[in-house]
């Protein structure tokens, strides 16, 4: 028998310095050959445990065993038995606390990159599967087109159900499209994979904001017999420090969406501008602050700076996103807290000052509390400020949907099993149940909802009958 | 996409347009605006709805060519086809019987009064409309806004047509003569709502303004579009646009719509068909 590589195959990726400067995807991704041989680092175990930590559970042993054989095509069918966006995925997944971290080989070794082979899988396999017409079982909305929505559309399409979609933004994708930058998630996987998903029989209608445009009533009015709530993160938060409002401040979600959604960053040969400024300071210690920070680099900025109020250890970014934003340069300032944004004298963004903070006492977790250091002050000399310190909870759906029961928070309360909500015959998914979260809990929620709408479907249809 | 059922000039680089939009016409209520996007790689803009007819499924949309968008907008012709059109977004104006209700429309604003005016009208209010432009030729909406209207005073700021001044002057008229008010609303230039609030603010009279910072999504999903009300910071596509004037930093939302001057004027300039 050969010996197991100990180490996984690296994937190439941009130079730092170059891709500092382009939008192309960092991660080039696995040469087939690359791919293959990281697959044969598996080793096949009979109770996969890999696949009880993947959130869609994907028959992970099988789709690397058909990448073993080199083939990419069946890899794919195996993968999007469970998952329609496996593009998606295989980039922007935090594997290494999912499959990854479950992986036996982990445990002496590294383990197999299963996220890599996700990847390779989309993008050397071809989706042969054939155009289907709209099914004949009940009508079923979805409320937004983010990971979530187009998951449950898929799961449902697939055994019959006649989906419609409800995006409020022209394209769909969601946070795929408006918040997750180009260079790790380029736009094209994303259209590719929302087109394969519209091929199971998905109806996706673009610019119709639930909540506006209909409310959870009417579409129930209209024949949908389930509806499905994903319209995702919602507002943004602001820290409520002085200078907030000056120009040159934005909220990460307004930012990324001008540089993703609206393609800012090829202005003037796209109409929506962005100011582009020399010095900028993103707030947050997340994969936005992360997505934030290197947008910014990318626009021309000379010096960014990541102000993060505890330190390293306890970023919630993932540590992958992290490494490529020290590499490109991005300043972390950990232990740093910011209190005031200065004003230049004509209501624009002079400087952000901050407080140092050390480490306090800790929780249960581990996770310990940033306190500030007396006297501390200093100024980061900035003339843009985004700010990527988190969502609240849009309340459109709720307030227009009375016995819809939300949390104190204002999300909605959802079964965490089924996406069940009070009102019968309407379940909800993804970060609008949940608050921020992660692509893949979206999805895996939606998964389970899927299941559970199914269920409460026939169980109806049998009631009647 | 969504089709321009009808399309007129109101007066110089002010048009008019109707827009098939059933599922927006259906449920749009007098102050909800709409964000339309031409097509790739347009960006996105909040226009008020000025008119809406349910039963054709039509929304009206009165704009005056400023930027590169409004001016593509405006060389579409009846028959094209507008790709994207949200809505309706944003809380409706309120509307109830207070008495008499003065509404102030300058410029473009007189057109998102309307559908307001017409509402106020219809709850049983005494309905005096005050509405301005520069001049005779700039004056839009007169004649519909006068049909729902128990009084109409037009203002143009010289003289050319109605009384000379800005749209104010008759408003301190009637507040210095104690004509009873009971509620004024006022749309328009920011500077003409500051004013009507300022002067409404000193002998107590309620007043509702209608906001217009830039917007991106409409949805509450990015707070560009934030505003500062009593001290508070609000969104004004979710929380507005319509507010309390006397509480409005109208100072900030002028500083904050001047972001983009340059890109503005850079769009323009590239933009070779949109040139005059």
């Amino acid at each position: 028998m050969t010996q197991i590589n100990p180490k996984q195959t690296p994937m190439s990726k941009q130079e730092p310095q170059v891709r500092a400067k382009n939008f192309n995807e960092v991660g080039l991704g696995y040469t087939k050959e690359e791919a293959i041989a990281e697959a044969k680092r598996c080793l096949k175990c009979k109770k996969a445990l890999c696949v009880s930590g993947c959130p869609v559970n994907i028959d992970i042993p099988v789709f690397i065993a058909a990448i073993m054989e080199g083939d990419f095509d069946k890899a794919l069918q195996v993968i999007k038995a469970k998952n329609s966006l496996p593009g998606v995925c295989g980039r922007v997944c935090p594997q290494e606390d999912q499959c990854e971290k479950k992986c036996i080989l982990g445990v002496k070794n590294e383990p197999v990159s299963i996220g890599r082979l996700e990847r390779a899988a989309a993008d050397f396999g071809k989706d042969n599967a054939p155009v289907s017409v709209k099914g004949d079982k009940e009508k079923v909305a979805v409320v937004g087109a983010g990971p979530a929505g187009l998951t449950i559309a898929g799961d449902l399409a697939r055994i019959g159900y006649q989906v419609t979609v409800f995006e409020a933004l022209h394209k769909p994708g969601g946070v795929l499209v408006y918040g997750i930058p180009e260079f790790r998630l380029p736009k094209a996987i994303v259209d590719q994979e929302v087109e394969s998903i519209k091929k199971l029989g998905v109806e996706l209608r673009v610019d119709q904001l639930i909540g506006r445009t209909f409310i959870i009533d009417d579409l129930k009015k209209e024949g949908y017999k389930a509806v499905f709530i994903a319209s995702g993160a919602g507002f943004p938060k602001f820290m409520n420090i002085p200078g907030e409002n000056l120009n040159g401040v934005y909220s990460a979600n307004e930012f990324l969406t001008r540089v993703n959604l609206m393609k800012a960053y090829l202005f003037p040969g796209y109409d929506t501008p962005i100011k582009k400024a020399r010095k900028v300071a993103v707030i947050g210690g997340g994969n936005v602050a992360m997505d934030s920070a290197r947008t910014a680099l990318r626009l021309g900025a000379e010096k960014v700076f990541n102000v993060y109020r505890r330190s390293r250890k306890e970023m919630p970014a993932r540590v992958e996103e992290v490494e490529n934003a020290i590499e490109e340069g991005i300043q972390m300032e950990f232990l740093v807290n910011p209190i005031r944004i200065l004003d230049d004298g004509q209501g624009w963004v002079k400087g952000l000052e901050c407080l140092r903070m050390e480490l306090g006492a800790c929780d249960e977790s581990g996770r310990c509390r940033p306190v500030p250091i007396k006297g501390s002050e200093f100024i980061l000399d900035v003339e843009q400020v985004i700010i990527a310190i988190g969502t609240a909870a849009n309340p459109l759906i709720s307030a227009t949907t009375p016995d819809l029961k939300i949390n104190k928070w204002g999300y909605i309360e959802a079964e965490e099993a089924t996406g069940q909500t009070s009102k019968v015959g309407v379940f909800a998914g993804g970060d609008i149940v949940t608050g921020s979260a992660t692509v893949i809990s979206a999805m895996g929620a939606a998964r389970k909802s899927a299941e559970a709408i199914a269920e409460y479907l026939e169980k109806s249809k049998n009631e009647k009958q | 996409m969504y089709k321009i059922i009808s399309r007129r000039e109101l007066a110089p680089s002010v048009k008019f347009i109707e827009v098939e939009a059933r599922d927006i016409a259906a449920k749009v209520q007098p102050g909800q605006f709409v964000i339309l996007r031409l097509a790739e790689p347009g960006e996105r803009i909040p226009l008020t709805v000025a008119d809406f007819n349910r039963s054709t499924g039509t929304i009206s949309i009165i704009f005056q060519e400023i930027g590169k968008t409004t001016r593509e907008l405006g060389l579409l012709k009846a028959g094209d086809s507008i790709t994207n059109v949200v809505g309706p977004l944003g809380q409706p104006t309120h509307i109830n019987k207070v008495g008499t209700v003065v509404c102030v429309g300058g410029g473009v604003g007189t057109a998102s009064m309307y559908p307001i005016a017409r509402a106020l009208k219809e709850a049983g209010n005494k309905v005096i409309t005050i509405i301005g432009a520069r001049s005779k030729d700039y004056i839009i909406w007169e004649k519909e806004i006068g049909a729902i209207s128990d009084t109409l005073i037009v203002t143009t700021d010289d003289g050319s047509a109605g009384e000379k001044g800005l749209v104010i002057k008759p408003l301190e008229e009637m507040i210095r003569k104690k004509e009873k008010i009971d509620q004024v609303i006022a749309i328009g230039p920011v500077i003409m709502m500051k004013a009507v609030s300022h002067l409404t603010k000193s002998c107590s009279i309620k007043t509702i303004v209608s906001l217009n910072p830039i917007m991106l999504d409409g949805t509450g999903m990015c707070g560009v579009c934030r505003v500062e009300v009593n001290n508070e910071t609000k969104f004004a596509c979710f929380h507005g646009p319509d507010f309390d004037g006397h509480l409005v930093n109208f100072d900030l939302l002028m500083h904050r719509l001047k972001t983009y001057p340059e890109e503005e004027k850079i769009s323009l300039e590239k933009c070779e068909h949109c040139r005059k």
